[in-house]
């Protein structure tokens, strides 16, 4: 609030000229029926200054009360004249000045008005995105005034489409044409709004018609920023389900593992992020926005480490019975759990961005990309080529694929398979750890997490079948987009089950996955 | 020459000290506990707890999904993560019908239950139609779980999804059933499902008789079912199922179709689920779509191993230990029972495959 009416104060310099509010205009917007309040209002702020933004943001704030039929400002506890700006001891019998939802919105939106002529340019843009839906014909002159005063040319835009759409209510029929033809180049939702309102109460055939082209241009871009932003949230949700079901891939699609512990070595990533954000806190403040390249790294090991144990301790002694494994691999998970609980508490921890990972990209008038997202894609496709790379091209990779299709064969080669077992669960788990990582960039932290995504992950894995990167691949995307399409239509629950359904009914058809290997086995 | 193949003699439903099991654990359930809990006096050493009998009420019923467990995991090797699914299938049906029982009685003084009048439905949904009959509901009871399991095994089967891949799907669908009864719109009540349940019957459900006949009627429900499950398995139906258990692929290349046999026992085994589930809401007199999480239903098919799978009595013992011991631990040390739950799931897959029956067996075999 101190810090608004600092830009309020600062920002009436420029448009000042000697008028201040007169006794007369503050009673007349604090006393009397609403309608002549609001019209009262509307002619101060035609030609207002600071001591109207003052006036007006005291009035919002509920600190303006009436002595003896007069609008007197409350400031610590005194009484000031709106006008003189003397002081004088508040009596007794001030009354409040009483403003019905209808006031707060005018005067919000004249407050909104007087801030276009603010000096800092974010004030401006938001004081022009506010106005978007509420600009009237009373508010014209100010909008010309700022329109003719702007320097920055991306606001100046917006403030033309803001002119136009006070324009719209002009008696002049040449004017609202014309503001016709001109909102329909916005590609702002507030934009829509307006047109609808204006085709509802327009007499005009002509206007009406010119109206209603203006609102289907708007709404066809208005629909490319929808659709493009489900495409973008798609991708967004895909790259976090590749993230998880990567590391999927490589311990239940090349080794057999099912491992119901893989949400729960997310999860470890997590909180190991969550650590090393806790030590960079206190060691290192003024590195913390950098936190996250150490947690990479921290995550992978903790996760890796974990798996090394459990391959050690537990999942050796499982291979090739894996009902088996899934249950004992879910008991590990519950203990996981716990024992998360036991050291952290039961309670979500907070993980912070970054300050380089908050914000987004402005692409369309309603499509903005948050940062955060942008990176957990970046770092999706990073990690897939990694993997892609470690598989495909490296010796490890070699041995894994050996030990994959062929374990004895592989044995008499001469390769430690056990070895090669635990280094490829331990790759797998890593993976988990990265995953973990960057999911605690967009959700909660707490010991749950695993289990939303376990569900998801097998899905995909099942999904693009066994063995297989590129399937994997696939199916995250897919499965994203496909989700966040059904969100957009059907709501978040019933999306889900339908995206569940569909994998049933898929692998009705294609038992093996979008990828099956190809094969002349009986048992498949 | 007359053939010399031995054809496989029918073994007896229950051996002769099988019965006298059989009988004595009858008479226990039948008359010895009502008559420990009702008769003798509240002070006395001999006195059956109410507490006890709601406890031992409950672990009956579990005790019967881990037998039903069993029949599909032990005998058809077939590990189906989705029978909480069946059980709360069962369980909302037998709910319906109780809070439609309440009657005028609730918060609201309606005719509807309390929570479509929080929603301010006017009317009852299409699918509440026989929630008045109780004969219907019984029906239902079996049937809904039944269709259900049904519909899913013959797609699930017919394109021989098997293993693991099941494993997933049925988790899937149990997860994707729970998300669906947690919205309020499918008219079950949303999270807080049904619950405050006044009668049965036009009898109170919170007296001690009402308590120790549901508990009776459990009781023999999984004597019952018990007898049906090792008559099955006995049959040559039971046979087949455990050949394909065995070797999948011989069994289809010997002339048989596995899909029938297997489909059969997984409606089987789901309709005792829904059975359980209606035993167990009017004991805890509660029902919510938690029953559906995923993790209940892994938790069922530990029970059945920690018994032993592929034998009838393991399932029934392992419910026994492992509710048990969570009843009591949840109490005595809340924080480590995950880590024993967790212990448990290793510990069993590790070093006990024939779980607690099957160790038995063994030490009195390395007794002779």
């Amino acid at each position: 609030m101190l810090i608004r009416k600092l830009f309020l104060f600062t920002s009436f310099c420029l448009a000042c000229n000697a008028h201040a509010i007169s006794v007369d205009e503050a009673n007349a917007i604090s006393m009397g029926e609403t309608d002549a309040r609001i019209e009262a209002l509307n002619q101060a702020v035609a030609h207002a200054d600071t001591g109207t933004a003052l006036f007006l943001q005291a009035l919002a704030d509920d600190a303006v009360k009436l002595v003896r039929g007069k609008a007197i400002v409350v400031r610590d506890d005194m009484g000031v004249d709106p006008a003189t700006g003397a002081e004088f001891a508040l009596p007794d019998d001030a009354e409040d000045v009483i403003n019905n939802n209808r006031m707060r919105g005018e005067i919000d939106s004249a407050l909104a008005a007087l801030r276009l002529f603010s000096k800092i340019d974010s004030v401006r843009m938001a004081a022009v995105q506010q106005m978007q839906s509420d600009a009237d014909p009373s508010k014209l002159a100010l909008i010309e005034k700022a329109f003719a005063a702007e320097q920055n040319p991306k606001i100046k835009d917006q403030l033309a489409l803001v002119r136009a759409a006070a324009l719209l209510g002009s008696t002049d029929k040449a004017q609202r044409l014309e503001a016709a033809a001109l909102l329909a180049s916005s590609d702002q939702s507030g934009t829509k709004t307006i047109l609808l309102a204006h085709l509802q109460t327009e007499s005009d055939g002509a206007v009406k018609a010119a109206l209603g082209k203006a609102l289907r241009e708007v709404e066809s871009r208005l629909a490319w920023g929808d659709k493009l932003g489900a495409v973008f949230s798609g991708i967004s949700l895909g790259s976090i389900l590749l993230l998880v079901a990567l590391g999927l891939a490589i311990t239940y699609g090349l080794m057999g593992v099912i491992n119901m512990a893989h949400g729960e070595l997310m999860m470890i990533g997590a909180y190991a992020t969550y650590v090393v954000q806790g030590l960079f806190q206190r060691y290192l403040p003024g590195a913390f926005d950098w936190y996250l390249l150490a947690a990479v790294p921290v995550a992978f090991m903790a996760s890796a480490l974990m798996g090394v144990l459990l391959e050690r301790s537990v999942i050796r002694f499982l291979y090739g019975r894996p009902l088996e494994t899934l249950l004992a691999t879910w008991g590990i998970s519950l203990m996981l759990m716990q024992l998360v609980r036991t050291i952290f508490g039961a309670q979500n921890v907070g993980v912070e961005n970054p300050a380089w990972m908050s914000g987004g990209v402005q692409v369309l008038g309603n499509l903005s990309l948050p940062f955060n997202r942008l990176v957990i894609i970046g770092f999706a496709l990073f990690v897939l080529g990694t993997v892609a790379w470690l598989i495909g091209k490296t010796r490890l990779g070699l041995f894994v694929r050996g030990v994959t299709q062929n374990r004895p064969i592989a044995s008499c080669m001469g390769v430690n398979t056990a070895r090669i077992d635990t280094y490829a669960f331990a790759l797998g788990s890593g993976i988990a750890g990265l995953a973990g990582c960057a999911l605690s960039q967009v959700g909660n932290v707490g010991p749950d997490l695993g289990q939303g995504y376990i569900v998801d992950a097998f899905m995909v894995v099942v999904l693009g079948g066994v063995g297989q990167l590129a399937g994997t691949v696939y199916a995250a995307l897919g499965l994203g987009v496909l989700n966040k399409f059904l969100e957009g239509w059907a709501g978040a629950v019933l999306a889900k089950i339908a995206v569940l359904v569909f994998i049933i009914i898929f692998i009705q058809k294609r038992p093996q996955g979008i990828f099956a290997m190809k094969g002349r086995s009986a048992e498949a | 020459m007359t053939s010399s193949i031995q054809l496989p003699v029918p073994s007896p439903l229950l051996t002769r000290t099988g019965w006298s099991a059989f009988i004595i654990a009858l008479i226990v359930v039948c008359a010895v506990a009502p008559a420990l809990n009702l008769l003798v006096p509240a002070d006395s050493v001999f006195h059956l707890s109410d507490y006890a009998v709601g406890l031992l009420g409950k672990i009956m019923c579990y005790a019967i999904c881990a037998l039903a467990m069993d029949l599909i995991w032990g005998f058809s090797g077939i590990l189906s993560l989705g029978h909480g699914l069946f059980f709360a299938l069962g369980g909302y049906v037998m709910g319906m019908y109780l809070m439609r029982q309440i009657g005028t009685d609730g918060n609201y003084k309606s005719n509807l239950p309390d929570f479509m009048v929080f929603l301010d439905w006017k009317e009852l949904p299409w699918h509440w139609t026989f929630s008045d009959s109780f004969v219907a509901t019984l029906i239902l009871i079996v049937v809904v779980p039944g269709l259900v399991a049904f519909v899913f095994g013959y797609f699930a089967f017919r394109s021989r999804i098997k293993g693991v891949y099941f494993s997933i799907i049925t988790q899937a669908l149990t997860f994707a059933a729970m998300l669906l009864f947690f919205r309020n719109e499918t008219g079950f009540g949303g999270n807080n499902g049904f619950t405050d349940f006044k009668r049965i019957l036009g009898i109170p459900v919170a007296t001690q008789e009402m308590r120790m006949t549901l508990f009776v009627l459990t009781g023999v429900t999984l004597l019952g079912f018990f007898l049906m499950a090792r008559w099955l398995i006995g049959s040559k139906f039971g046979r087949v199922l455990q050949a394909v258990r065995d070797a999948e692929t011989r069994v289809m290349f010997s002339g048989y179709n596995p899909l029938g046999y297997k489909l059969t026992i997984w409606t089987i085994s789901a309709m005792m689920c829904g059975v359980a589930g209606a035993l167990y809401v009017p004991q805890v007199g509660i029902i919510n779509p938690s029953e559906m999480s995923p993790a209940n239903s892994i938790e069922i098919a530990i029970w059945a191993a920690v018994g032993g799978r592929a034998t009838l009595i393991g399932p029934i013992v392992g419910a026994f230990i492992v509710n048990g011991a969570k009843s009591w631990l949840t109490v005595a040390y809340p924080e480590f029972w995950l880590y024993f739950l967790g212990l448990l799931f290793i510990g069993v897959t590790l070093f006990l495959p024939n779980g607690v029956v099957g160790l038995v067996k063994k030490l009195k075999g390395g007794a002779k």
